[in-house]
């Protein structure tokens, strides 16, 4: 079997293997055949995150994709590339601090019921993998885009009844943040874990209203001709 | 710079030890040869171990009391004690921080029972326990702006003598995997919290490829003592072609275990030791053996085992609603490991250790399940407090960046190894040899031959190396210097399970099935493999 791996360049290795996933066959490639193959990995059993990649041009973890003859396996996109298949997390690791994705203060006595629990219990399922943000279009363009796991990390804590300071985090998520988003869907088709942040964002935008936002590119449309036309 | 305290390592250990230090006044560095979230601890399924209520005759005494009975007279009673008292409290805290727990129709926590509880007294978020308190965990540190830095690999633990000939550590140095540079770091007080030693079993556990007790061999080699090192818990389903562990619901559901004759040879929910010995035995006959769901049905595991139907499929490709899982035992926990107070202290001053890579005392030969998420919640907290209350009064300063070109020199000299022998295969060979020689059942002559092939292979270290040169991200040098831990641990395993004329918990010999009270004692092996007993 043959497997395509983009390093400097596209680098074809063949490999005695069938049914196998891309980790087991990254692993054989390292160990046996060229030990510079730089990738990540850590659980092999889809839980750490570490192991996300393109294949054929779709957002996988190598732990648990099927390799099939000819494939081309990429490093994630919209990332800096340190080498190979390994990516620099720390940009999009970065907009969990910018969206204060996190509990403001600690709460004494709580009290939470199962449909309390289960409001994000998907969303708490996130593995920080970045697949959402390789295929996102709006962080393609805009690298100040909070982005989809940060935005399903803000709706995790904005939805829990322990969160005393909602408005704080949704402030936060104004600027480069839930308008931006085009709703295109991508992150929810590429999420190992079945979470849509799109579905965590259109409520997100929800929340905002509540707290008196709404969309600026609707606020401002009677404006934004700029040559003085009267507004309708 | 004062008051510094350098966390190595970013699971749940260290994130608590570091919430902890930063409260209590310290400026606290995180430092992980990967990323927080991407830990050991995520893979913890279970659940977290506290009495939340005297529910079917629970009780914090219960607790102590399995505890004490899984560890097979080898934990330390106080240890145990404190660490039951405090886990309500330890579950408290999780929760008032934004752990999404699973709960109960009276709005409290969900407990389930596992393997040697009396009582369902393990907190628990669906099959997502670790992955959720780490995640949790890791946006609190966030929250309170500690510094983490990622990708970096662990060389020293950098150490002065003191006026009266102690040892004291003052900094680390490291890799930046990024850049291929030694790191110098000061510290005033270091915690180490960098995991377990499972993958000296290489393919034959169920562990991430982390776990390669990089603190652990730095701690001995800075001088600091380990113990107990003999004491792997085996998991007895894992996957037979890729160790990954199908979790102890598929049989707590009703699952069978089955030989290749299709007979069952073992009570399922016996505590994991005894089932592992049971399958160990099936398989020396030349049985394959398997775990067997189907009569479950399709709809029940797709609802109650989505986890493991998906990992079957995935990694032996069958379905368990119609086919039997192939399974194996595999390595899953140390118990052993860093020797500390009752402060989470080390011998060397200032160097403080906790979670699976230290030996607190409270798993004793064989480790109770749902007990090491709650350890590393219980002594995370000592072992901050204590590193920030060191590092307050600390006062020495002395410069160790020179010792930065020591280390270059050290990375040059295995960049100039010949390369001729392929250490990722050496490794597959020494998982290979422990797993069937010093696994679940072991022997003194067999060890004694492994013992003298792990030195010759310790040997031929300058004849193996990286062909990869390069500085950056060279991912065959860092797991070159992991399997050179690797080995160094493997040795003091091996003569901590040849010394141990025993057996007891999950060290058990065939050529001494007995429990011997003569070694109702730690196992306390130096750097050069001097074996002693304390209690």
């Amino acid at each position: 079997m043959k497997i395509n791996i983009k390093r400097d360049s596209v680098v074809e290795y063949e490999v005695q293997m069938q049914d196998k996933t891309l980790l087991e066959v990254l692993n054989e490639i390292k160990s046996n055949q060229d030990p510079s193959l730089a990738y990540s990995s850590g659980c092999r059993s889809s839980v750490c995150g570490s192991c996300a990649v393109r294949v054929n041009g779709r957002e996988v973890l190598s732990c648990s994709y099927h390799v099939k003859d000819g494939d081309l396996v990429e490093p994630l996109n919209n990332t800096p590339i340190l080498r190979d298949l390994v990516v620099d997390m720390d940009k999009a690791y970065s907009f969990n601090t910018k969206a204060k994705a996190w509990q403001s203060l600690p709460v004494d006595n709580v009290s939470l019921s199962i449909d309390n629990q289960k409001i994000n219990e998907l969303q708490s399922d996130c593995i920080l993998c970045g697949s959402c943000y390789s295929v996102c279009p709006v962080y393609a363009v805009n690298s100040e885009f909070l982005g989809p796991f940060s935005l399903t990390r803000v709706w995790r804590y904005v939805s829990d009844k322990r969160e005393a300071n909602p408005k704080e985090k949704i402030d936060a998520i104004q600027a480069n943040g839930v308008w931006d988003c085009t709703l295109c869907n991508e992150c929810t088709l590429v999420c190992p874990q079945e979470i849509s942040s799109k579905a965590d964002i259109e409520k997100l935008r929800a929340k905002s209203s509540v707290f008196g936002y709404m969309d600026p590119s609707f606020s401002s449309f009677g404006s934004s001709f700029g040559d003085g036309s009267p507004i309708f | 710079m004062k008051n510094r305290v350098i966390i190595i390592g970013a699971g749940g250990a260290g994130l608590v030890a570091a919430l902890n230090a930063h409260e209590n006044g310290a400026e606290v560095t995180i430092i992980t040869k990967e990323y927080p979230t991407r830990s050991q601890t995520c893979m913890a399924q279970g659940g977290i171990n506290a009495v939340l209520s005297d529910k079917e005759g629970d009780s914090v005494e219960v607790h102590v009391q399995n505890t004490l009975k899984s560890a097979n007279g080898l934990a330390d009673e106080r240890a145990v004690r404190h660490m039951c008292q405090e886990a309500p409290k330890a579950v408290t805290w999780l929760d008032s921080i934004g752990v999404p727990f699973s709960r109960t129709a009276e709005s409290g926590i969900a407990q389930r029972k596992l393997g040697g509880a009396y009582a369902p007294r393990a907190c628990y978020a669906q099959d997502y326990t670790g992955l959720k308190i780490l995640h949790t965990l890791y946006d609190r540190v966030l929250g309170a702006k500690i510094e983490i830095l990622n990708e970096r690999h662990l060389l020293e633990f950098i150490t002065e003598l003191d006026e009266s000939g102690k040892k004291y550590v003052c900094g680390v140095s490291l890799l930046n995997k990024r850049s291929g540079e030694i790191e110098i770091h000061d510290a005033s007080s270091v915690v180490v919290a960098t995991g377990g030693y499972s993958r000296v079993y290489h393919n034959y556990s169920t562990n991430s490829v982390s776990s390669s007790g990089d603190g652990v061999a730095a701690a001995l080699r800075a001088g600091a003592r380990v113990s107990d090192m003999e004491f792997v818990q085996f998991h007895p389903t894992a996957l037979k072609e890729s160790s990954i562990l199908i979790s102890e619901s598929a049989r707590g559901a009703g699952g069978h275990l089955l030989n290749s004759k299709g007979e069952r040879f073992v009570d399922e929910l016996l505590p994991r030791d005894e089932v592992s010995k049971a399958i160990h035995d099936e398989i020396a006959k030349g049985e394959e053996i398997y775990l067997d769901i189907r009569h479950l049905g399709a709809e029940f595991i797709q609802r109650e085992l989505p986890q493991e139907a998906k990992l079957a499929k995935l990694y032996e490709n069958i379905d368990p609603a119609v086919d039997l899982i192939p399974i194996k035992p595999a390595a899953h926990y140390t118990m052993g490991g860093i020797e500390v107070d009752e402060n989470s202290s080390t011998c060397v001053k200032g160097l403080f250790a906790v979670g699976e890579c230290a030996n607190h005392k409270v798993h004793g030969a064989n480790r109770l399940g749902g007990n090491s998420l709650l350890e590393l919640v219980v002594f995370g907290r000592q072992a901050g407090v204590s590193a920030a209350k060191y590092a307050d009064s600390f006062k020495k300063h002395t410069d160790i960046s020179g010792h930065k070109s020591i280390f270059e020199k050290e990375i040059d000299e295995i960049k100039r190894y010949t390369n001729k022998i392929n250490f990722y295969k050496e490794h597959e060979r020494l998982g290979e040899l422990f797993y069937k020689n010093v696994g679940i059942k072991r022997q003194k002559d067999s060890m004694l031959r492994v013992l003298e092939m792990l030195r010759e292979m310790k040997s031929t270290l300058p004849q193996m190396g990286v062909s990869d040169k390069t500085k950056e991200y060279n991912t065959n040098l860092t797991e070159f210097l992991e399997f050179k831990n690797m080995l160094q641990i493997g040795e003091l395993i091996l003569l901590s399970a040849i010394n141990r004329d025993e057996s007891r918990g999950a060290h058990f010999r065939i050529d001494a099935p007995a429990v011997d009270e003569k070694y109702r004692a730690h196992t306390i092996i130096s750097i050069d493999g001097e074996i002693s007993y304390e209690n």
